[in-house]
């Protein structure tokens, strides 16, 4: 038993979670977050599938419809996937790179914070009068008509969730450039930290453009402003460009994590080096660059032009091959390889032909003219859904599978495991694939019901039957989560046998300092090179010795909290154009504000050099580890 | 495993036995010059990305084949094959020479169907020769304007086939799309300015879809977006032209008998008339244009055309059309006074 994890209380353990700053911890809480908005977001996805069960249905009212697709595009991509995703960078990427937190732990700790309030702030939208209902995309027109104050949930709760994101980018890319161990060099990085890095980096230059989308429709809506009001000279068409100028690169800040998951997954589960690693890098980094120059094909039939339509065509053409690239050289990782199909694994291998189907449409798609015909219609929901699902959300299920060990020190259940697989994979492409026809069919996305002979009767009942599938596959998950949890069998450093990178060299789940001793990289997958030469462990590239860690905060819990109480004050203010302003509205701004910057002064203000875990400590923990 | 065969083959199935799915409605089933082209498109990248699926396909099924960790090779330690750059410049260039064949046709289609320099041509005496419609889409409504031929309908665009009709669009209230799946690609009415394109309603087609081909609204514009349809009637041209005559004329028609003069009195008294013209040459209302209105094919655009649903309609729009703009804008009709303003509606034609 270590000496600094002493056996605590319920309530300590809260307090512990609520203070933290160490990554893995704050893995844990994103975890628990994301899964809870993805839950939520699903049951969302399942009411829309019931009610495009059978045409002229009444289970939804047409109102109540677009709150559920608005909330669950919004939660799926803000809350749930985007923060999972976030939790496997925390939990791996420090150890990736031989590091012994992230370079900002206490920012870290703000920026989930962040997203928890603005996440929780949205979804009371449904208890406060009615949620957003303009779409995840909420174009201006619409939301600015929107006669309730939903959209103003959507603002503000993705103001206060951004922040906390742009935080977490740029938190990572400091880590990444600063904190690697030595030998870690640019090019000897494992690839989910490459693709991490390169995601950090999209974060960086996308949200802004959001935020300041978000901060227009915001004051509009609420301070009185016309940046989108067109009979006051605004106009719309600057929101639809702001908005995918975040939004597409927003898909890649996804997707490459993903690719980084299953880059990992293939090279262990194959017992091979990722074939093509500096070709894989170099392919992630393009795909970054080009996903900011292709934002305007989500406006095709906006009405730019043909000469940005072409361009933006072609630009987005050009996307497909490095992504081309990549699932080559993911072919040939497996190549030749000694491939154990394990649960990761197989959503890994699942993963291809899904994204690739995803991937293909997407081309189509950039074809502009073609586009006049496929823009939102059925085949767009098909498309996104099969990169969105067939690429992150299948990584999601990889990496929680494949990274729960290193996280909890319990495998999941690989039977449960194989099960959830089956049903969600089926479930998916019975869901998805035919709405491509029903596109092609004619029917335009984001209906809350359908007409009788159309031609579309079927193709929509069957799409709802895979929906039930893949929430069946979800609940496995969750059981096997519980029955795992209940067991707690704790596995070694590398459960999996075939580790290859650092993270695998550790204890799972960690020590809190993660690294006695800072390791040596002597290459590309460093614990795999060690393990070749017969040793056990990575070789330290330093004494033993102290160890400088920060002391827990509760800072950061109540500066994001002081953000939350503002955003109410904010949205019942008197110039609010709902026309509903509560008199309390302007103290609770102000009180609102006064928490989050009074929190930052105490910051600020108060020194706080954290602490040393002492070397003397570490020489009894060890001895006291070989005797338990 | 069986469960899953049985499915994979009920999903095949299904979509062999729709085909190419309703010839009014159905962008496979392409009724003129830019639905064609489009479709061309879409058969051409199609069969690219066949070809790609098809590789990746077969190099996927190989792998999973023959590299699955066998019983007794628990201990293999594969070779670390750093890459191949032979392999990578393939799979680099092949996809580049894939997309250019695609991008070609892409750029030139794009230029094609954007290209209304002909909405502008005049003949020798300053008139138009094309036929231009000003399409404005309301919050579930659609008003299409023929400024040159002085006359305004809604919800049923009636056009001439075999030529290319210019359309000029805009939203008046919020972001709308216009799409006519089986004829050509969307284009959204923005609120902002105004949009030009054009399509070609082949004749041959039309025939096929009786004439009538389904129109969606395509940009999610509120509760009831689901429900802004429209229709198009497509008609050979000299079919057209007596259309346009007959709606010239039919500013100085009188109702047909008593109970629909009664209904008229009620149209006017009950203020209808404040929102929806009953006069072709009038357009930019609130409400639809209503001058062929017993023309029709739908009742708001969604119902079929006959008196009870007109009922129907009039004595509670929210419940057929959530959020409609026309819902207690008006005191409740009597029955008497729906009897006559139903006579008075459906008599609103100018076809025989």
């Amino acid at each position: 038993m270590s000496t600094y994890a002493k056996k605590k209380g319920f309530g300590a353990t809260i307090w512990d979670y609520l203070t933290t700053v160490d990554h893995k911890k704050i893995a844990i809480l994103y975890l628990i977050a994301g899964g809870l908005f993805f839950i939520l977001g699903g049951i969302e996805a399942m009411l829309i599938r019931i009610q495009l069960m059978e045409p002229n249905s009444d289970f939804l009212s047409a109102g109540l419809y677009n709150e559920i697709l608005t909330m669950h595009g919004t939660t799926m991509i803000f809350l749930a996937a985007m923060p999972l995703l976030f939790a496997f960078m925390n939990a791996v990427v420090p150890l990736q790179i031989g590091a012994r937190d992230v370079a900002f732990p206490f920012v870290n700790a703000l920026g989930f914070w962040m997203f928890f309030f603005g996440g929780v702030f949205l979804n009371l939208s449904w208890f406060l009068g009615g949620a957003p209902d303009a779409g995840w995309t909420s174009y201006a027109s619409l939301s600015l008509a929107s006669p309730t104050h939903g959209i103003d949930f959507y603002t503000l709760g993705l103001q206060i969730s951004g922040f906390g994101t742009l935080m977490g980018g740029i938190n990572f890319l400091v880590t990444i450039i600063n904190m690697r161990a030595p030998g870690m060099t640019f090019m000897r990085m494992p690839l989910f930290t490459w693709t991490t890095f390169v995601a950090s980096t999209l974060i960086l230059f996308a949200f802004p453009p959001l935020t300041v989308g978000i901060f227009f429709l915001m004051f509009d809506r609420l301070f009185g402003a016309n940046f989108f009001d067109v009979t006051m000279g605004g106009n719309t068409i600057i929101w639809e460009h702001l908005f995918w100028i975040f939004g597409h690169p927003e898909v890649y800040i996804l997707v490459l994590p993903a690719f980084g998951i299953f880059s990992e997954i293939f090279a262990v589960f194959s017992r091979k080096r990722l074939f093509g690693y500096s070709s894989m890098v170099f392919a992630t980094v393009l795909i970054g660059f080009l996903g900011f120059m292709v934002w305007a094909h989500h406006m095709f039939t906006t009405g730019m032009g043909p000469v940005a339509n072409a361009i933006f065509a072609v630009a987005t053409m050009a996307i497909a091959v490095p992504t081309g690239i990549k699932i080559f050289n993911w072919l040939f990782t497996m190549w030749g390889g000694s491939i154990k199909v394990t649960t990761p694994m197989l959503w890994a291998i699942a993963f291809i032909p899904s994204f690739v189907m995803g991937g293909v449409t997407g081309v189509m798609q950039a074809a502009a003219p073609l586009d006049y015909q496929l823009h939102d219609s059925y085949f767009i929901v098909a498309h996104f859904h099969y990169v969105i699902v067939g690429g992150v959300v299948f990584a999601l299920f990889a990496g929680a599978h494949y990274y729960w060990p290193k996280m909890f020190g319990t495998m999941l259940n690989e039977t449960l495991g194989k099960i959830t697989f089956v049903l969600f994979f089926i479930g998916f492409h019975l869901t998805f694939f035919i709405q491509h026809f029903l596109g092609l069919l004619g029917m335009p996305r984001r209906v809350f019901t359908y007409l009788p002979n159309q031609g579309w009767d079927t193709q929509n009942f069957i799409s709802s039957i895979g929906a039930f599938l893949m929430a069946a596959g979800v609940i496995i998950l969750l059981i096997n989560v519980i029955i795992t949890s209940v067991k707690n069998e704790k596995v070694g450093n590398d459960p999996w046998g075939d580790g290859r990178t650092l993270e695998w060299s550790i204890p799972s789940p960690p020590p809190f300092y993660n690294f006695k001793q800072t390791p040596l990289v002597r290459g590309l997958d460093p614990y795999w090179i060690e393990k070749m030469e017969g040793k056990k462990e990575m070789t330290p590239a330093e004494p033993l010795g102290d160890i400088h860690m920060p002391n827990p905060s509760i800072l950061p819990f109540i500066i994001s909290m002081g953000l939350f109480i503002a955003a109410f004050g904010a949205m019942y203010n008197p110039l609010n154009q709902i026309g509903d302003a509560k008199p309390w509205a302007v103290p609770v701004l102000i009180i609102g504000l006064a928490i989050t910057f009074g929190a930052m002064l105490v910051r600020s203000l108060k020194d706080d050099h954290g602490f040393h875990i002492h070397k003397e400590d570490l020489i009894d923990d060890e001895n006291k580890g070989v005797k338990a | 495993m069986k469960k899953w065969r049985l499915l994979s083959l009920f999903t095949l199935l299904t979509l062999f036995l729709t085909g190419c799915g309703e010839p009014y409605l159905s962008t496979l089933n392409p009724a003129g010059e830019v639905a064609q082209s489009q479709y061309d498109l879409m058969v051409l990248s199609t069969a690219i990305m066949v070809l790609v699926i098809a590789v990746v396909v077969i190099i996927y099924a190989i792998v999973l084949l023959r590299f699955r960790r066998k019983k007794d090779e628990e201990n293999k330690i594969p070779k670390q094959v750093e890459g191949s750059h032979k392999l990578e410049i393939i799979w680099t260039t092949i996809p580049i020479i894939l997309l250019l064949i695609l991008a070609v046709p892409t750029v030139i289609d794009t230029f094609r169907l954007a290209d209304v320099e002909a909405m502008e041509k005049k003949d020798k005496d300053g008139n138009r020769e094309a036929l231009v419609v000003n399409v404005r889409a309301n919050l579930y409504w659609w008003e299409f304007e023929y400024p040159d031929l002085k006359i305004t309908t809604a919800q049923d665009l009636v056009v001439p086939t075999d030529e290319k009709v210019f359309f000029n669009l805009k939203a008046s209230d919020v972001k709308h799309s216009f799409w006519i799946p089986a004829v050509g690609g969307k284009m959204d009415t923005n609120t902002d300015n105004e949009n030009k394109f054009y399509l070609v309603f082949d004749s041959k087609k039309a025939k096929e879809a009786n004439n009538l081909f389904y129109g969606k609204c395509a940009e999610l514009c509120g509760p009831s977006h689901a429900l802004m349809d429209f229709k198009v009637r497509a008609i050979p041209r000299e079919e057209f032209d007596q259309w346009v005559v007959a709606m010239q004329n039919a500013e100085d028609r009188t109702p047909q008998n008593d109970l629909a003069a009664k209904g008229e009195q009620v149209f006017t008294e009950k203020g209808c008339i404040g929102c929806h013209a009953v006069s072709p040459a009038q357009s930019g209302g609130v409400g639809p244009n209503l001058s062929d209105f017993g023309d029709r094919s739908r009742v708001a655009g969604i119902l079929e055309h006959n008196e009870e649903n007109l009922r129907a309609w009039l004595e509670n729009p929210e419940e057929i059309k959530p959020g409609n703009k026309m819902t207690n804008t008006y005191d409740p009709l009597t029955s008497d006074e729906l009897d006559a303003i139903i006579e008075y509606l459906m008599g609103l034609k100018v076809q025989q």
